[in-house]
Formats: C-alpha cells, structure tokens, sequence
C-alpha cells in the first residue's frame, strides 16, 4: 500500500489518497492520470491490469486500487 | 457563399428532422438547432450587440452548438470558454475581451459570480423563447462580409497571457470544403467528438455537420479513461468517422481493448496534434484493415488543419508518420533562416500561405505582427503568412515532416502548450522564487522544479486555481537553487539531465 500511495502522491501531492474515495466521480484523476499510474502499478508490482479492470470503480481511492493489485497478483 | 449559415440553411431544408448534435441525454436536429440559434441571433441584435464577441458559457452539450450558431446570426463573434477553466485563466480572458455580453446555461450562471465580469449574462433557455424577427436577421446578413469574424479561441501564451485566435467566415468555409474532401464527410457520417468545444479542433466536426447533415455525437469526457466503455460507446451510437489526439486512440490500444473489442463502425481515422508511435498504429491497423487512416497537421492561427497525410504504405517502428501535404487552396512555404526556401533535406520552418491563415490575435496587434508577417518571398504587394515556429523538412518522397519546435513550446495529450506559461504562473505565486519547466516527451511528462518557500503540495493546490487541467505539471519538485548557466540563463539542459537521472535511479529502487 505504502509504494502505491507514494505513485499517487508523486501525481497529485495535494490530494489526501488514504481518505479520498471520489479519484473518479471528483475528477481528480484525469485520462494522463490513469495512463501513467497503469504504467507505473505495472512496473513497480508487476503486473499488467487488463482492459476490462480499467473502470471508474477500480480507481476512486487507493483502497479499491490496490485491492485490485492484490486479486491480480493472487491471479498470477 | 459567403457564410457560414448557409451549410446550415441548406441542411435545415432537407433533412429537418435528423439528429444534428446529440449526446447521452440531449438530441438536437436540424430543425431544432436552426430554429434555437434564429432565436438567439435575433435576441442579441435586439439587445444592442453588433460586431462584438460574445462569451459562451456552458456545460459542453448539443445546446452549446446552437449558441454558437445564435451568435454568428447576431453578426457577432463566439467565444467558447468551459467550466472547467480556472478562474485565473477565465479572467484573463475577458480581460483581453472586454465582452459585453455572456450566455449561460443554468449552472453555469451561478458560477460567474466568481470572477471579474461586470457584462450581462443571459441564459440559453431564456434566449431561445424569443420571437424570431425575419427581417433583422436578413439585415444582419446583408451587413456581413466574409472576412467578419465569427469565433475566437485562446491559445497559450508564452508570457502567460493566452493569445484569442480569431477567424472569419473565408477561413472556415475555406477549411470546411478542403477538409470535407480529405476526410470524405457524407450524410451518413456519424462523428464521435472529442476535443473540447473551446478549441478549433472541434470544427472538424461542428461545420461538416452542418455542411452534409451529418450527426455529432458529442463523447463524454470521462469515457476517455476507460477504454472498453469508450468502445462500447462507439459501437452503441454507430460512429464511423473519428478526429482525435493520438492519446484518444492509443489509450485504446495500448490497453489491450483491441484484441477483445473492435469499433466496428468506424471507417475514418483521423489523428494529429502528436506523433502517433508505429507500433501503436499498427495495431489499430491490424484491428481496423478497411478504415482510412489520415494524419492532420496545422496551427489554430491558420484555422484548423493545414496537411494532410493519407497512411497508405507501411512504416518502420522508428519512422515518422510525415505531416504529408497541404490542403488544397494552401500552401506550405518552408523557409529557412535566410528567409529562403528549403531546399530537399534542409530544415526550415513552417510557415502557411491561404485563405485559412486567420485575422490574427484579438486585441493585440504586437503579437499578430511577431507571427502574421508579410510574406518575404513576395515583394511586390501586401501578402500575409502564418510563421508557426514549427521545424520541418521534406522527405525523399517529398513529402513534408514534423522536425521540432524552435522554441518551448510543447504537444502535450494533444494540447498545445508554451512551457513559459506554465513557468509564468508559478513565478505569480508570492513565495516562489524562480521555475522553470521541461517536458519528458518519452514519458509525456510536464516536469516542474521550483525554488520557494512553499511546499510540493500547497504547489500542486496553487496551480489547480490558476491552470487549465492539461497544463498542470505532472511532477513537481522543489529544489533549494536554480541551476543556472554560465551567462546567468536558468540550466533547461542541466535539468534535463538531473531529471533523467533521479528516473534512473528510482527504476533500480
């Protein structure tokens, strides 16, 4: 969790990621955002987050994000 | 013709009832849009506006089109302008403007009590009750000429003031019909929009519209983070014709989206604004054999779309889609620094000779005359050219490519972006010191370092008041000084390096 908290802070170093739970419908992160935090959760966890994971309820908070990293290295 | 209404008083008469611009809750047809738009156009005549522009203000929808139909019937000029625009940058803005008049939906109306505006504000509902008076609007018309202005849009400053690009009917008609030609727009064209209303990338699908009675549909914007729902979209609403940033459509491939799921109505992709990277393209290519792939080029200054490049043999992973060709009735005049055409090979910058240069920035004849110059290949009469600061060359198969910038300017997702404005706004913040900017083109990053007594936060806070979304600074760093030059000019290549090297180490970590 500490890693993936430390990506999002490098993105946005105003928003609080271990409170906020509307990334999405809030508008905070933004299509950039998503691109390079995939990109970054692919690197620093190895693994890839398929297509059909990529939907607003995977990505409101760090939470449920990283709930989704864990299925997905479970899944590996 | 002379305007721009008659794309749409053709259309209105025969196909009243098709769908014109629509998104998920609102349709509009022919019928409506010209009759809202009349309505509008007679409103403002009789409110006293004439040759002035009108500021539009409102949440993006099919309405938002007929507003700006409504200002061109008034004789005046549209100015888009977004909710999602920092207050900063909106009152830059009308102060270059000076508007007298703004036209709101209803939400927005409550936000304009924010910012410095002491103009009236109407509201589209309101406006679109009013009597349509026949002869004023054909008074109006007769008074009209085609080099009348009908929209301006603000493009980046270096300075940190945006510049107003304004164009008249000549330029857009001009556009229109080379561009329809390029793309082949026919009636059953179904476009799928995605550029923001206030930039001229909309044109692409506003005035062909209008022109064939073709649909719009206008793409919600948080579509474009979730790929598969993006598809589906496409697919629902039968969309074959796409004008998008590249971003828009690797997002789609990258992700995977096209192995599992093909848009299958689309026939015509047209991309631009960004180099479109080969392995990325071959995958669209792969998944959609049939469809056309077109790669535009051109400067807001010079209305929309310059070049087109038809993609029609194969490429190397590291070639470069060229920018290709002109349009018709444009010509590109590449000239080198001695004020020389560029011979084959030779890098010279890009300059645009046409009907499609526009009037220039509105309210500012210093910056019109920095970039609107008299041709210096012609010395014999008054003849404008567009220097757009972009570097290019021809290739062997004399084909025109994309070298570089001259200057700090950046391509961003599509936007187009001067460093220095960005830098001009963190310099506005009290506590910071000195900032300068850089952009990691591999990794489209907006790189900003900072010497102030104000952290990386309440940094990232400022800017969100003072930026549009897509200028914000993707990394934000602190430093205690500004590396500097030996002649005392702030060190872009040491940063550059610095930068490079803190990724490098962060990748082994």
């Amino acid at each position: 969790m500490e890693e993936l908290l430390e990506i999002l802070q490098e993105l946005h170093p105003d928003v609080d990621f271990e409170l906020c739970d509307t990334l999405i419908d809030d508008k905070i992160l933004d299509s950039f955002d998503i691109v390079s935090l995939i990109s970054e959760i692919n690197h620093e966890f190895d693994v890839a987050i398929p297509a059909e994971e990529i939907i607003p309820e995977n990505f409101n908070s760090a939470e449920a994000l990283y709930s989704l990293i864990e299925r997905l290295q479970d899944e590996d | 013709m002379q305007n721009v209404l008659e794309y749409l008083e053709k259309t209105v008469k025969r196909v009243p009832d098709k769908i014109a611009f629509a998104d998920e809750m609102i349709e509009l047809t022919f019928q409506q849009v010209y009759e809202n738009a009349r309505a509008i156009g007679t409103a403002l005549f009789q409110k006293g506006y004439k040759k002035e522009p009108i500021v539009i203000f409102m949440k993006k929808c099919p309405h938002t089109v007929a507003a700006f139909f409504g200002t061109i019937y008034s004789g005046n000029f549209y100015v888009p302008i977004d909710e999602e625009m920092p207050k900063r940058r909106i009152e830059l803005i009308l102060s270059n403007l000076h508007p007298k008049g703004m036209i709101c939906d209803k939400d927005t109306k409550e936000m304009v009590g924010k910012f410095q505006y002491d103009g009236e504000v109407y509201l589209y509902e309101e406006l679109v009750k009013n009597e349509i008076e026949d002869v004023i609007l054909q008074d109006i018309r007769r008074k009209t000429l085609d080099i009348d202005p009908i929209y301006i849009v603000f493009t980046s400053g270096s300075t940190g003031i945006p510049k107003g690009v304004a164009a008249c009917h000549r330029s857009v008609l001009d556009y229109i019909e080379q561009l329809s030609a390029v793309l082949e727009i026919k009636e059953d064209t179904i476009f799928g929009n995605q550029s923001p209303f206030y930039f001229d990338a909309c044109l692409k699908e506003i005035y062909p519209t209008v022109k064939f009675g073709a649909t719009t549909y206008i793409l919600p914007k948080s579509l474009f983070m979730f790929p598969v729902k993006l598809v589906d979209f496409l697919n629902e609403y039968r969309i074959n014709t796409v004008c998008w940033v590249v971003s828009a459509l690797t997002m789609i491939s990258s992700f995977g989206v096209l192995e599992k799921k093909i848009p299958e109505y689309l026939r015509t992709i047209a991309f631009g604004s960004e180099v479109f990277p080969i392995k990325q393209f071959r995958l669209w290519k792969k998944a959609l054999p049939e469809a056309k792939f077109i790669n535009l080029y051109g400067p807001t200054e010079a209305t929309g779309m310059s070049c087109y490049y038809k993609v029609e043999r194969e490429f190397a992973l590291e070639e470069t889609i060229p920018i290709g060709q002109p349009f018709s009735n444009t010509e590109i005049l590449l000239l080198n620094e001695e004020n020389k055409r560029a011979v084959e090979g030779e890098i010279g910058e890009i300059c645009i000779r046409g009907t499609s240069v526009t009037l220039g920035y509105y309210n500012d004849f210093e910056r019109t005359r920095e970039s609107f110059v008299q041709n210096p290949l012609n010395t014999s009469y008054p003849e404008i050219i567009y220097r757009t600061g972009d570097l290019g060359k021809y290739n062997e198969q004399g084909e025109l490519i994309f070298v570089s910038r001259k200057d700090y300017q950046i391509k961003h997702m599509g936007h187009r972006i001067e460093l220095g404005e960005i830098e001009a706004n963190v310099n506005a913040i009290e506590q910071v010191k000195s900032a300068c900017c850089i952009y990691d083109k591999e990794k489209e990053k907006i790189i900003l370092y900072y010497v102030g007594e104000i952290n990386t936060a309440q940094m990232a806070s400022s800017l969100k008041e003072m930026l549009p979304r897509y200028m914000l600074p993707n990394y934000i760093e602190a430093l205690e000084q500004m590396p500097l030059t030996p002649n005392g000019k702030m060190n872009r290549v040491f940063l550059k390096e610095k930068y490079k090297q803190d990724s490098e180490i962060k990748k082994k970590k």
